[in-house]
């Protein structure tokens, strides 16, 4: 068996940052597990640039970006190892993994920092009907495909979901060369920037249409259209309103899902909203010394805040190895009115710092205000110019404020018009 | 003339309208809510600039492209010209970040550089 003081699983930007932040903290026994072959994650494949705008003040690519955190190991010397599967986590923090050159590793670690990311929602949690011709697929393999494996995956494209990872494959596969006829929308908003619907569609003549869906795929081997309809506002295809578009792709961007099987497995309680687990300030989730960060905690927007959450559970993770914690008493947090979730789920009201809760909400606001309530009395109110469910927002809750507070409180973020 | 634009310097994404006489020229720029508004939609009707990530070919590399983007922006109406030159580009392995794959594409003083580095096969 090997020993660890702690384990990170996944090495993109959370489990990188994490690992560089506990290092840091003072802990050396540190391994990263990594299931692709190399380190970055993600990042790798989103070549396009706007990433490190807020944490380097530079706008870099995806890649750019993970090197950064790459070369930051390796100068660090933080053990990692690629290729290698984590397969689960026991009861008393050991991580079973695999890989070709060790086989079975059972490794001992006092801490474990969850950081596998995301997968994207694929054509199976959508039941559209068809027959299961090539030419459909998520926009992150689209993306694999033209960025890392340079092929292109097809020339007539039409693009379900307008989420920022669809907009961005719409903009690639036209400057690849390809035709994409129309990105549909379920809802009446899109998800993705502004920039984005700007740069990425408007600026091609790509055509979005809101509170429209894919309800039908059509060809045999391979696909030869599909059949685009309105919704209503229960998001029903309106009939007389369907379509048929010719097309040999369609790509899907329909939502992210964060890999929590490791996690329910070992029985850390989750977040119904966030799919991701209930934690507190420290990003520690309901099993001693197991930490959560990225997004397997949550989708992120920005690789930014990833960053600045996973030094947050990697500092956490350190003092949880070196001692030094006492027993917390827990408030908790909950978004009511407007608030979809907050992360961190609970905090430690002992905890010396200011703590910073992130928070989404559900729809499109204008000239709106969050309003931070302890127990029901309003403690933070702040102007909000616009709100979007794209853009997360967060709020800073002051330490002399956190030391009034009693176990057992609720602090709730709600939005008022 | 009246062009309507979303401004893209912040996330709000104004609605834009810049009205212009018939030499071309700007004569007012409404609908914007802040200073920054205005800067855009001006350098976006008289100048638009976009910058490009796209991939270059690789040989004997361990990937078959490497990713590459240009060092600053690109004149809008250059892109797909680009786009071709890039295309026709084959860079040699190893690559490293940061190595420059086409230098001034097209007169423009851009140089194409690769944003991640490709080790030999």
């Amino acid at each position: 068996m090997l020993n660890y003081d702690i384990v990170v699983i996944g090495g993109g930007p959370a489990g990188m940052a994490a690992a560089l932040k506990a290092k840091e903290c003072g802990v050396d026994s540190i391994l990263i597990l990594e299931r692709a072959e190399t380190l970055g994650g993600i990042l790798e494949q989103c070549i396009h640039t706007g990433f490190g705008l807020h944490y380097f003040g530079e706008e870099l690519s995806g890649p750019e970006y993970a090197d950064r955190f790459i070369s930051l190991v390796d100068e660090q010397k933080i053990e990692y190892k690629t290729d290698t599967m984590a397969l689960e986590i026991t009861e008393n923090n050991v991580v079973y993994a695999v890989n070709k050159t060790d086989g079975l590793l059972e490794i001992q670690s006092k801490a474990v920092i969850l950081a596998m990311g995301c997968r994207e929602r694929p054509r199976g949690a959508l039941n559209i009907a068809g027959s299961r011709a090539s030419g459909v697929m998520s926009a992150g393999t689209a993306q694999k495909y033209v960025n890392i494996d340079g092929y292109m995956p097809g020339k007539k494209v039409v693009i379900l979901g307008s989420g920022d990872i669809g907009l961005i494959m719409a903009r690639r596969m036209t400057l690849e060369g390809a035709e994409v006829k129309v990105v549909c929308e379920l809802m009446p908003y899109s998800s993705g920037l502004t920039r984005n619907i700007v740069q990425c569609l408007d600026d091609f003549n790509i055509p979005l249409r809101l509170s429209c869906t894919v309800i039908g795929i059509h060809g045999k081997d391979r696909v030869e259209g599909v059949t685009i309809a309105n919704v209503d506002e229960n998001r029903r295809p309106i009939p007389g309103t369907e379509e048929y578009i010719e097309c040999d792709t369609l790509l899907l961007s329909v939502g992210l899902i964060p890999e929590n099987e490791l996690t329910r497995a070992v029985g850390i309680e989750l977040d119904p909203v966030t799919s991701g687990a209930v934690v507190d300030e420290n990003r520690e989730t309901s099993h001693n010394g197991v930490f959560a960060c990225g997004n397997v905690l949550h989708v992120h927007d920005l690789v930014d805040y990833v960053t600045l959450e996973s030094q947050t559970a990697g500092e956490g993770a350190a003092r949880y190895v070196l001692g030094g914690n006492n027993e917390p008493e827990y408030i908790t947090t909950k978004g009511v009115n407007g608030v979809r979730y907050i992360v961190p789920q609970k905090v430690n009201i002992k905890n010396d710092g200011d703590v910073k809760l992130y928070f989404r909400v559900g729809q499109v606001y204008k000239n709106a205000k969050t309003v931070v309530k302890y127990n029901g009395e309003e403690i933070i109110s702040k102007k909000r110019p616009r709100l979007a469910p794209g853009e997360m927002e967060s709020v800073i809750i002051k330490n002399d404020m956190l030391k009034g507070f009693a176990e057992g409180g609720i602090i709730e973020i709600s939005v008022e018009e | 003339m009246q062009k309507n634009i979303i401004c893209v310097a912040c996330p709000m994404g104004c609605g834009v309208t810049v009205e212009l006489d018939d030499n071309g020229t700007i004569v007012s720029v409404t609908g914007n809510t802040c200073k920054r508004g205005d800067a855009y939609a001006r350098t976006e009707i008289t100048n638009p600039v976009r910058s490009l990530a796209t991939t270059v070919k690789v040989e004997g590399g361990v990937f078959n492209v490497v990713p590459c983007k240009s060092s600053g922006a690109l004149p809008k109406d250059k892109v797909f010209d680009c786009m071709e030159v890039i295309n026709s580009v084959c860079a040699k392995a190893p690559v490293k970040l940061g190595d420059v794959l086409v230098s001034d594409i097209l007169g423009t003083g851009i140089d194409i550089v690769a944003t991640n580095h490709c080790p030999i096969k």
